[in-house]
C-alpha cells in the first residue's frame, strides 16, 4: 500500500515536472516564477528548513515540560 | 425610509430574549431563526449612511454601509448560522447568549460609522467572548480566559487613548482613513493589532482559543481577528508597516504548527499565520491587495471554522486533545465522515486548486507580484509550504491514522452528533461552491475584479509545491509526530511578569505591611495604656518640667484603680459642703 502511494507520488511530480514546463506563468513578475520547476525545488527545500528550523527552535527555547506553568 | 434595523441588533436581542423562552424546542429553533432574519435584513439594506443618532453632542452612526462591510457583514451571519447549527446540541442557553451578543457586537463593528460606535462594540466582543471561554470550566480554562480578557482590556484601553486624542485635536468621530505619523492613529493601531493577533501582540489567541468550548471556539476563530482585519482595511490601507508584520505573523504562526501537540492550539496558529496573509494586503493597498485581503478573510472564516469544528468534534468524541493521545489509534475507520469534511477545508485552506483558499491567497500573492515585493513573495510562499505540511499532512495523521503496538486507548470512538456533521457539511460546501465559482465571491468585493484565477501556470505551479512538500514530509515523517510538551510563546512574559508581581505582594510587600501593623499597634497599645491612667500623663508633664527623665515605665506599669482615690476626694468634697453649710447658716444669722 505505501509502496504504490510512493510509486504515485514520483508519478505525479514527474508529470507536474513536465507540465511545468508546458504551462509556464504568464505573466512572471520575479525572476523565479520563470524558472519551471522552481515551486517543486522550493516547497521540497522549504519543507525541510521549516521542519529543521522550527524543531530546532523548539527544542532549543520554546519547547517545555507540560506542567511548566503549574 | 427603511423598516430595517441594525442587524447588530437582531443578535442582540435575539440573545436577550433567548434565556426568557423555556421551551427548548422553541429556544432552538429561535437560536436558528436569528441568523436567517439578519441575513434576510442584510439582503434589503443599501449602501450609504443611516441610523445616525446624537449622543453628548457627538454625531454618531450604527450604520456605514459600503461593499467593504456588506462583505463581512455576510459572512459573520452565514458563519453564525453554521456555527449555531454546530452548538445546537448545548443545553446550557448561556453559550448561546454569549454567541450571539459577541457575533452581534462583530455585526456592530464592521457596521460602525464613527470611533465611538465602534469601541463600544468592541468592548463588547471582549467581554461576551471570555464566557466562551469560561463555560469550558476547567482551571486552565479560567486562567486562560483571565488572560484573555487582560489583554484585549490594555487593547482597549490604548483604542479608547487613541480615539480621545483622536477626537480632541480634529474634532471628528468619523471613522476615516488615519495619518499613521500621528499619536493617536498609533494608539488606534495598536487596540487593532492586537485583536488582529499580530506577534508579538498574538498571545491572547494560542492561548485562549483551545482552551474554549467546543462550540464557542468556533465562534471565536470568526469575530474577532477577522474584524480587526475589517477596520485595519478600512482605517490603515497602504501602511508599510502592515507590509511586514503580516509576512512575519504568516511564518511565525507555521513555525509554531511544527511543534505544537495540542490540536486546537495548532490550528489557532494557523489562524495567527492566515490573517498574517490579510494583514499583508491590507498593508500592500492596492485595489487587488484589499479585494484579496477581504477575500481570504471571508474564505478564511468559512474553512477555518471547519477544521475547527473538525477537531472539536474529535475531543467531544473521544476526550483527548493531543496528537500525542490521539496518534496510533486508527480514528479514520471510526470517525470517516469527519476526517473527509476536515481534509475539505485542509485543502481549502492550503490553497489546493478548486477549494476556496486558492482563490483568495493567490489574489494576494498576486498583488505582491504587481507591486514588485520579492521579499514577501518569498516569505509568504513559505508560509503555504507550512500550511500544507501542518494541516494537510501533519495533523490529519496525528488525529486519524497510525497504528500501534498492544491495545488502542481510545476504544469508544463514532461519528460526532448529526448537527456537527452537518454544520462541518455546510461550511465545506460553501468552501467548496466559493472554489469552483469564484464569481460568487469576486461579486462582493469592494473593488471591481480583473483577477483570472484558473491560470494553468499557477494550477501546475502550486501542485508541484504540495507533492514535493509530501515528498519532504515522507522523508522526515518521525520527525512530525507529536511531542509531549507545551510551547512557550510571549504570554510566558505577562504570565510570570504576573506571578512575580503576585509574589511580590506575597512575600516583600506583605512583610513590610506585617512589620507596619506590628510597630503601629506597638504604639496603639502603648497609647491606650497612657490613656488608662489619668495622673501618668500629668506626671509626665511635671516631670519634663522639672527636667528630670521621664517615668514611663513605672507610670505605664502603675494600673490606675478609681477606687485609690475615692475617699481622699469623697472627703475633700464633704467637707466643703460642710463648711458652705456652716457659712451659709451664719451669713443668715448675721444678716
Amino acid at each position: 500500500m505505501l509502496k504504490k502511494l510512493r510509486f504515485i507520488l514520483y508519478g505525479a511530480i514527474a508529470i507536474t515536472g513536465v507540465l511545468g514546463f508546458a504551462f509556464p506563468y504568464k505573466h512572471p513578475h520575479f525572476w523565479w516564477q520563470k524558472i519551471p520547476v522552481f515551486d517543486a525545488i522550493f516547497g521540497f527545500i522549504g519543507c525541510i528548513i521549516l521542519i529543521f528550523f522550527s524543531k530546532w527552535l523548539g527544542h532549543r527555547w520554546l519547547m517545555k515540560d507540560e506542567h511548566y506553568y503549574d | 425610509m427603511i423598516d430595517i434595523v441594525p442587524p447588530a441588533f437582531i443578535f442582540l436581542i435575539g440573545a436577550l430574549i433567548l434565556p426568557i423562552i423555556k421551551h427548548r424546542k422553541v429556544q432552538q429553533a429561535f437560536a436558528l431563526m436569528l441568523p436567517v432574519i439578519a441575513f434576510i435584513d442584510l439582503i434589503h439594506m443599501p449602501y450609504g449612511n443611516y441610523w445616525e443618532y446624537n449622543f453628548l453632542g457627538f454625531d454618531l452612526s450604527l450604520g456605514k454601509v459600503d461593499e467593504l462591510s456588506m462583505l463581512f457583514a455576510y459572512a459573520f451571519v452565514i458563519i453564525s448560522f453554521i456555527g449555531i447549527v454546530y452548538a445546537i446540541h448545548i443545553k446550557e442557553c448561556g453559550q448561546h447568549v454569549a454567541a450571539y451578543l459577541y457575533g452581534g457586537s462583530a455585526l456592530g463593528v464592521v457596521f460602525a460609522g464613527d470611533l465611538f460606535t465602534l469601541f463600544v462594540f468592541w468592548e463588547i466582543m471582549a467581554v461576551s467572548s471570555v464566557f466562551l471561554v469560561w463555560y469550558q470550566k476547567t482551571k486552565s480554562a479560567l486562567e486562560a480566559g483571565f488572560r484573555y480578557i487582560l489583554v484585549h482590556l490594555t487593547g482597549g484601553t490604548f483604542l479608547l487613548a487613541g480615539i480621545v486624542i483622536h477626537v480632541t485635536t480634529t474634532g471628528s468621530t468619523e471613522l476615516v482613513r488615519f495619518d499613521i505619523h500621528e499619536l493617536s492613529a498609533k494608539l488606534i493601531l495598536i487596540g487593532f493589532l492586537v485583536n488582529a493577533a499580530v506577534p508579538p501582540l498574538h498571545a491572547w489567541l494560542s492561548d485562549a482559543y483551545p482552551e474554549g468550548t467546543i462550540t464557542g471556539s468556533v465562534f471565536m476563530t470568526v469575530f474577532t481577528t477577522k474584524s480587526a482585519v475589517y477596520v485595519l482595511a478600512r482605517s490603515f490601507p497602504g501602511v508599510e508597516l502592515l507590509v511586514w508584520l503580516g509576512a512575519i505573523m504568516a511564518l511565525y504562526g507555521v513555525t509554531y504548527t511544527v511543534i505544537e501537540n495540542d490540536i486546537r492550539r495548532l490550528l489557532a496558529y494557523h489562524i495567527i499565520s492566515q490573517v498574517g496573509y490579510m494583514v499583508c494586503g491590507v498593508g500592500l493597498g492596492s485595489e487587488l491587495a484589499i479585494n484579496g485581503a477581504s477575500a481570504h478573510a471571508v474564505t478564511n472564516i468559512l474553512y477555518k471554522t471547519v477544521l475547527f469544528m473538525g477537531a472539536g468534534a474529535v475531543i467531544h468524541v473521544t476526550g483527548q486533545r493531543k496528537i500525542t493521545e490521539l496518534y496510533g489509534n486508527n480514528l479514520y475507520k471510526k470517525m470517516p465522515v469527519t476526517l473527509i469534511l476536515y481534509m475539505i477545508a485542509a485543502f481549502s485552506i492550503s490553497a489546493v486548486p478548486l477549494f476556496n483558499g486558492f482563490i483568495s491567497k493567490n489574489m494576494v500573492m498576486a498583488a505582491v507580484g504587481e507591486l514588485n515585493r520579492p521579499v514577501i513573495d518569498l516569505m509568504l510562499h513559505l508560509a503555504s509550504v507550512g500550511t500544507f505540511l501542518s494541516l494537510s499532512l501533519k495533523l490529519p495523521r496525528g488525529i486519524w491514522f497510525g497504528s500501534q503496538k498492544g491495545p488502542a486507548k481510545i476504544t469508544d470512538a463514532k461519528e460526532p452528533p448529526v448537527n456537527m456533521l452537518l454544520a462541518m457539511g455546510l461550511g465545506c460546501l460553501l468552501c467548496f461552491l466559493t472554489g469552483i465559482y469564484p464569481k460568487l465571491l469576486f461579486d462582493l468585493l469592494p473593488y471591481p475584479v480583473q483577477y483570472h484565477p484558473f491560470e494553468a501556470g499557477k494550477v501546475v505551479a502550486i501542485i508541484q509545491l504540495f507533492l514535493l512538500t509530501s515528498a519532504a514530509f515522507w522523508i522526515y515523517i518521525d520527525k512530525l509526530g507529536g511531542e509531549a510538551a507545551i510551547s512557550l510563546d510571549t504570554d510566558w512574559f505577562y504570565r510570570n511578569f504576573g506571578r512575580a508581581l503576585l509574589r511580590f505582594c506575597n512575600e516583600p510587600l506583605n512583610q513590610i505591611r506585617l512589620q507596619m501593623q506590628t510597630l503601629s499597634s506597638q504604639k496603639m497599645a502603648f497609647l491606650s495604656r497612657l490613656s488608662q491612667n489619668p495622673y501618668v500623663p500629668l506626671e509626665i508633664l511635671w516631670h519634663l518640667v522639672q527636667g528630670k527623665t521621664l517615668p514611663f515605665k513605672d507610670s505605664i506599669k502603675r494600673t490606675y484603680s478609681p477606687h485609690t482615690y475615692q475617699l481622699p476626694i469623697g472627703v475633700g468634697i464633704g467637707m466643703s459642703l460642710v463648711f458652705f453649710l456652716i457659712y451659709g447658716l451664719v451669713y443668715l444669722w448675721l444678716a
